[in-house]
């Protein structure tokens, strides 16, 4: 099976044991993954404005690479691209006019989209075109007493029209961690916004979110957050020493992406994982467990 | 707070702008307050999700620009998700911002962040920040 595959920026740097994780698992699961030949930012942020079309341009761009590259599907992990593409495909999907209109402005493009490109996220593609039961037939080593809270962020299910899973109670990463072998820690914050991109200008207000979300997760069980998205990720692991300088009595936890779970359930090398690019240190806790 | 409204407030250019921005009807709202109960940013603001639909509906443009709440939304679209009456709560916040940003009163200046800043966060922390508070 191919898979298109869209990376977005963080993933060629700061989330860079994402992507790497990503290319084992997939290839695990018998999946190829073909990155485009050429992308651009898709924007990050999908515009919220009714009348700025021209902030629809990065995201479509994009999808007519996809085009280009005979896809019919374009995968992501980012949630904030899934997010970004993923609107930005629905509202031309909706609106022939916008979609004309953005056809004529990139009139430079060789192909004309036609809304014809499903984007999808990993774990929607984990899921439901490879199959839960193909993952978990692939455990080599199982997850066991691991203990994880599954943190979904806001991308990833809102609003309900692009979501996978459920908007209020989204599952589909608690169960992956009990198909790897782990132990899945329900927690009421799995959807509560870390502060995304506050954290450039008020680290302060990301610090606290942190505090709420992980000492939630704590309490309700949990040893260690996943999560899919580069922004929560960075807000979640590295604002912790923030959250530690406000807060003295905080605990700290490792934050994994839930497809460094998959690989090293999936026996991965310890390279794959590149704990070089975590603040808080996965090690000590994986050790415990006899996980590495 | 007192608010005073006149009728130059209440059938202001600024009402029809920031329905126009957001493609909201603000009189859709009833206020019951979900959004501003579920908001996760709500504890760090000065005027709640709610009233900023009531205050946008009132035409009451000053209280709102200067608002610090509108700075501290981050459209993660909880709001929208849960209003009983199907406003777009974050739309409505994302045109008050515009308002200003097509103005050029920008609300983060990257010469004002700290260069340890710009150096750890990830693009996608800076993208998104520049692309809501700046224009």
């Amino acid at each position: 099976m191919k898979l298109s595959y869209y990376p977005g920026c963080t993933l060629k740097n700061h989330a860079r044991n994402f992507e790497d994780s990503t290319r084992f698992a997939l290839e695990q699961l018998g999946a190829e993954v073909e990155e485009l030949e050429r992308w651009n930012c898709c924007g990050t942020v999908y515009s919220l404005t009714a009348d700025d079309l021209m902030r629809q341009v990065a995201p479509v761009r994009n999808l007519i690479r996809a085009k280009e590259a005979n896809a019919s599907q374009l995968m992501t992990g980012c949630s904030m691209c899934y997010n970004t593409l993923k609107r930005a495909n629905e509202r031309v999907r909706k609106n022939p006019e916008d979609l004309a209109r953005l056809n004529a402005f990139m009139n430079e493009e060789p192909t004309d989209y036609a809304g014809d490109v499903d984007v999808v996220h990993i774990l929607e593609v984990v899921k439901n075109t490879i199959g839960f039961e193909t993952l978990k037939k692939r455990v080599k080593k199982p997850l066991k007493g691991l203990k994880v809270a599954s943190y979904y962020g806001c991308m990833l299910v809102r609003p309900k029209q692009i979501a996978f899973d459920n908007v209020e109670n989204p599952m589909a990463l608690d169960q992956m961690v009990e198909l790897l072998g782990g132990t899945p820690i329900d927690f009421s914050h799995k959807t509560v916004c870390c502060g995304a991109y506050q954290t450039v200008d008020k680290p302060d207000i990301v610090a606290e979110q942190t505090l709420s979300i992980l000492s939630a997760a704590r309490s309700s069980g949990a040893e260690a957050i996943i999560v899919s998205c580069p922004l929560c990720a960075f807000n979640l692991d590295h604002r912790q020493a923030l959250t530690l300088k406000k807060h003295p009595e905080f605990l700290t936890m490792p934050v994994f992406y839930f497809t460094q779970l998959m690989s090293i359930a999936f026996g991965c090398d310890e390279s794959v994982l590149r704990f070089d690019l975590h603040h808080i240190p996965p090690k000590p806790l994986l050790a415990e467990k006899q996980l590495l | 707070m007192t608010i005073r409204l006149s009728h130059d407030s209440v059938s202001s250019a600024f009402i029809k702008k920031v329905e126009r921005i957001s493609g909201q009807d603000l009189r859709a709202c009833y206020q019951c307050g979900n959004c501003s109960a579920g908001c996760p940013m709500a504890r760090h603001m000065d005027v709640l999700p709610s009233q900023i639909i009531r205050f946008a509906r009132l035409g009451l443009e000053q209280a709102l620009l200067e608002a610090k709440s509108i700075w501290t939304c981050v459209s993660c679209l909880t709001c929208n998700t849960r209003c009983p009456k199907g406003v777009k709560v974050a739309e409505v916040i994302e045109a008050v911002r515009q308002v200003l940003l097509r103005t050029r009163h920008d609300h983060v200046n990257l010469d004002q962040i700290p260069k340890e800043t710009l150096a750890e966060v990830p693009p996608i922390a800076l993208i998104g920040s520049m692309r809501k508070f700046s224009s």
